[in-house]
């Protein structure tokens, strides 16, 4: 068992976890935060996505030891005091949701990129996007959301 | 008519929950001293089980149970009652590669699956059969004993004289198509939480896209009484068919471990096992004979299916059934034969997956008109305005030769739509081929069916319950695993009663609570469980204008509700808000009980497998597609660019929703044209990851254009057919007929990999690439002025 100092969603944990266990299995089991969910565990589909030290992650791909000392965002700690975070408020207006499995690591993975890039073209959207797989909206309405989180960022 | 809630652009009812991570599905439930269940699976695709020693597993510390399949009893399942040929656990044979063969109940994950390790079977390896066509032979290994030739399913189905028709063609075509064994592909593999608890009841927590299948699973699986089952609906993960209307080794097992150790037990397979053991797409060969009068007129159209199915039967009879009987849309059709055989392998099981059957059967039919329309020299579109079947007049119905009967059909205006679209309508304007790039533009269009028929039982009930603040809570037994069918539910039911759509909340199913209904496939569940709320909603509106009545004394009929409002027609002094009339009624006496029952009366006469005749659905969706591909005559590579997509869908209920159906259903389509398809080497899955398999991604993905045909069908509420499947089967052959477009070159096999490409490239001979369609036109042309 390792001893790790983590903050997830702004609130500071002391936790014992299995060298083996990945931040996926830290962040659910845990802190029993299942809005992360587990589609793959390989790191090929994105379900897992949560933000460590601002760039996204797989959780599923990184070792839950490894989190130690860093600041984790889960799709949790994204809406405020009952406030919708507005990239939360654009995939629910623009469709960009069906099954809502890969919804918390699309939401998270936007907020990233326009943390980093508030004005993407289509095209980095697109490139940028990729690592989130969706089987449900073929993506068109995901774009819109993206599109309409940029405009929300605008205003 | 005025809508207040429908076709109004609606964000899903539960967005607010799928937004934060607080929406639950099966992996996230978990129960105080709860185990865990991990699977051993076979490593042969075909092998006779001699004894199977579970000792070391269940000395293991922290093992509490281990189960094999001789514990369930000889009790085995199937869509049908005589084909019930599926153990939970294999007994005597395992007939595909990792066929669960024994399971275990641990404290832990890792426990469970150590545990696993430790279960030693001694087999007797057995000659396997991989391919359809190979197990149709005589002297093929027999994956059920007493299965002669491995026919899983067999129809032969004749509506009028095809041999005649064709002899009287100018015209006649014969091809074979093959389509590919896809995976519905979802993000959520199958999970559950069980618990059998000391009293003798069941309640679990399943990925289950058709709950109430699973209740009677279980139900009889444990020989318990229907009460006894609790199937409590957690949010679905993505269903498409298939797996997830079934049950699963890990349920039968979980229950049974919870039975014998008493505690909670949950499985979460992973996407290996998914995509290793999961039932998937059946793969159709499609030998299809076509025959045509001079002018395009088609005559007949002859059949054989050879599919394959499997190591069992499953749900393989509705599939070869739909893959027949929708041959007769969208295009008219004066005789028509089928002969169909689903046919065992030593391979996962082939069932249900979007756009069931018809996808198959359609493709073909498509690709195969549009050669001979490229043949007799008549334009694709002309060649499908031929036959298309016209729109019914209000009050009057087409029937097909197979006595399938449509009300409304928009494949006319649907292809005259996308005939008009300027990527069409200018496709001849710009250079065919720039660079590497020859770029093609082709066209579908096809059929679906909504509000499936299955065996009989159809048995879909709604439950509208008035709360004294005016708000309401609805109750069905109808599951939306993504495709948003508890928004246009709810809309359905604020749109008869005359409330705000925020005045209407949805539960999820629960079997202790909600009516029975089979769930969602086949595009049932706007139309079946639509019908069913509006009929409740219409029920408790009557109680309710009955107590106004009765209030203000007036004539019922007098009285209207809209948005909350509640007032009389013919006295605008008399008003009060829904609320109020809430109160008033729910106040009445020592506490009246305002609750609306409504159940579908669509769709109940059983489906007829012998000959094939009458309706498979409640009413048909008409579709017409383009697609633009730029193919790279080097590498073989398709990009595609653009869809238009116009879809006749009777009334999009919810247009935002029935869009990112069409989308998302096209994508699915794209994906099973120009990537998917399991890799099989002798039963073994090659690629049982996202990586290998390839589905599309961000990068994939075309622009899409979704274009409403509005046609308002009487059997649908507020006028709405299919919205979720259509799209799966007009973009095979509109992706197909696009890359013939730029190659020159009809594929017939999906998908449609560069490999292919590239190969039949050179074997055209065509090394400069000049094989595109119109380019070749144009040479031509000019060599004759």
């Amino acid at each position: 068992m390792k001893q790790i100092t983590v903050t997830v969603n702004g609130t500071v944990y002391e936790l014992q976890v299995k060298s083996w266990a990945t931040l996926l299995d830290m962040i659910r089991d845990d802190l029993g935060l299942t809005g992360t969910k587990e589609g793959c565990g390989l790191g090929e589909c994105g379900a897992c996505t949560v933000i460590m030290d601002g760039k996204t992650v797989n959780a599923c791909l990184v070792l839950a030891p490894e989190a130690d000392g860093k600041e984790i965002i889960t799709i949790e700690g994204l809406s405020r005091g009952g406030q919708f975070h507005p990239v939360q408020e654009a995939f629910m207006e623009q469709g960009g949701i069906q099954c809502g499995f890969c919804t918390p690591g699309m939401i998270l993975s936007t907020k990233a990129l326009l943390d980093e890039n508030p004005n993407p073209t289509d095209e980095e959207i697109r490139r940028d996007m990729a690592g989130n797989f969706c089987r449900c909206t073929g993506y068109t309405k995901i774009f819109e959301s993206i599109k309409a989180a940029v405009r929300k960022g605008d205003t | 008519m005025e809508f207040s809630v429908i076709g109004k652009h609606v964000p899903r009812v539960d967005a607010p929950e799928k937004v934060t991570g607080q929406a639950r599905y099966a992996a996230d439930y978990s129960l105080p001293g709860m185990l865990w269940c991990k699977v051993h699976r076979s490593p042969y695709a075909h092998a006779r089980i001699l004894h199977v020693d579970t000792s070391r597993a269940q000395r293991l510390p922290g093992v509490k149970a281990v189960v094999t399949g001789k514990d369930f009893h000889g009790w085995s399942w199937g869509w049908m009652p005589e084909t019930r040929d599926e153990p939970p656990l294999a007994v005597e044979k395992a007939r595909y590669l990792y066929e669960a063969v024994a399971a275990v109940a641990a404290i832990d994950e890792d426990i469970a699956e150590e545990a696993c390790d430790l279960i030693t079977v001694d087999y007797e390896e057995l000659p396997g059969v991989y391919d359809p066509e190979e197990a149709l032979q005589d002297g093929a290994p027999l994956v059920h004993e007493g299965r002669e030739k491995n026919i899983s399913i067999e129809y032969h189905w004749n509506f009028g004289d095809v041999e005649k028709a064709f002899a009287e063609s100018h015209i006649i075509r014969e091809d074979r198509f093959c389509t590919s064994r896809a995976t519905k592909g979802y993000v959520e593999p199958p999970a559950a939480l069980a618990y059998y608890d000391p009293a003798g009841y069941i309640t679990i927590w399943p990925a289950k896209q058709s709950p109430y299948f699973h209740y009677r699973h279980l139900a009889a699986c444990f020989k318990l009484p229907l009460n006894r089952v609790r199937v409590i609906q957690p949010f679905i993960g993505g269903g498409f068919g298939g797996t997830k209307n079934d049950s699963v080794a890990g349920d039968f097992c979980a229950v049974l471990l919870s039975k014998m150790t008493g505690k909670p037990v949950k499985f979460v397979y992973t996407q290996e096992e998914e995509l290793t053991t999961s039932r998937r797409r059946h793969s159709m060969i499609v030998y299809n004979k076509m025959g045509a009068k001079r002018d395009g007129t088609l005559t007949a159209v002859q059949t054989r299916v050879i599919a394959d199915g499997g190591a069992y039967t499953a749900i393989g009879p509705l599939t070869m059934y739909l893959a027949g009987f929708a041959t007769t849309l969208p295009y008219k059709l004066p005789t028509y034969k089928y002969d169909a055989y689903r046919v065992f392998t030593n391979t996962p099981i082939g069932a249900a997956m979007r756009g069931h059957g018809i996808t198959h059967t359609r493709f073909a039919c498509e690709i195969q008109m549009e050669m001979i329309a490229e043949e007799l020299g008549i334009d694709p579109v002309q060649m499908r305005l031929r036959n298309a079947i016209d729109n019914p007049k209000p009050g009057t119905m087409y029937e097909t030769i197979n006595k399938v009967t449509l009300k409304t059909c928009g494949i006319k205006e649907a292809l005259n739509t996308v005939a008009a679209h300027p990527l069409w309508r200018d496709k001849d304007k710009a250079p065919q081929r720039r660079d590497n790039i020859s770029w093609g533009v082709g066209l579908s269009g096809t059929a679906y069916l909504g509000g499936a028929r299955q065996r009989g039982h159809q048995s879909c009930g709604a439950i509208v319950r008035i709360c004294e603040d005016g708000t309401v809570n609805l109750l069905t037994g109808a599951t939306d695993c993504g495709q948003g069918s508890d928004t246009v539910l709810c809309m359905i039911a604020a749109e008869e009663l005359g409330v705000r759509l925020k005045d209407i909340a949805i539960k999820r199913v629960d079997t202790a609570y909600t009516p029975c209904d089979p769930g969602s496939y086949g595009s049932r569940v706007t139309i079946l469980a639509g019908q069913a709320t509006q009929m409740a909603a219409a029920d408790a509106k009557r109680q309710l204008v009955r107590s106004a009545a009765e209030t203000w004394e007036v004539n019922p009929e007098d009285i209207e509700i809209k948005e909350g409002v509640v007032f009389v027609t013919t006295d605008a002094q008399k008003s009060m808000p829904f609320s109020k009339l809430a109160r008033i009624a729910c106040y009445s006496g020592s506490g009246a009980v305002i609750i609306g029952t409504g159940y579908s009366g669509y769709g109940v006469e059983p489906l007829d497998f012998d000959t094939g005749m009458g309706n498979g659905g409640t009413s048909y969706s008409f579709t017409a597609q383009l697609a633009r591909v730029g193919v790279d005559m080097e590498t073989g590579k398709v990009q595609v660019t653009d869809f238009v997509i116009a879809h006749d869908g009777g009334r999009p209920l919810n247009p935002l929703g029935a869009e990112g159906q069409n989308e998302g259903g096209a994508i699915q389509g794209l994906g099973q044209t120009i990537y998917e398809n399991f890799i099989m080497d002798k039963g073994k899955t090659l690629n049982p990851t996202f990586l290998d398999y390839k589905m599309p991604r961000t990068t994939d993905v075309p622009d899409i254009q979704v274009i409403d045909i509005i046609t308002d069908d009487p059997d649908g509420p507020f006028g709405a057919k299919e919205a979720s499947e259509g799209s799966i089967v007009s973009t095979p052959p509109a992706v197909v007929s696009a890359i013939h477009d730029a190659t020159g070159i009809w594929f017939t096999e999906l998908p449609i990999t560069p490999e292919k490409i590239v190969k039949a490239l050179k074997e055209k001979g065509d090394k400069k690439g000049h094989g595109s369609v119109r380019e070749a036109k144009r040479m031509k042309e000019r060599q004759e002025t």
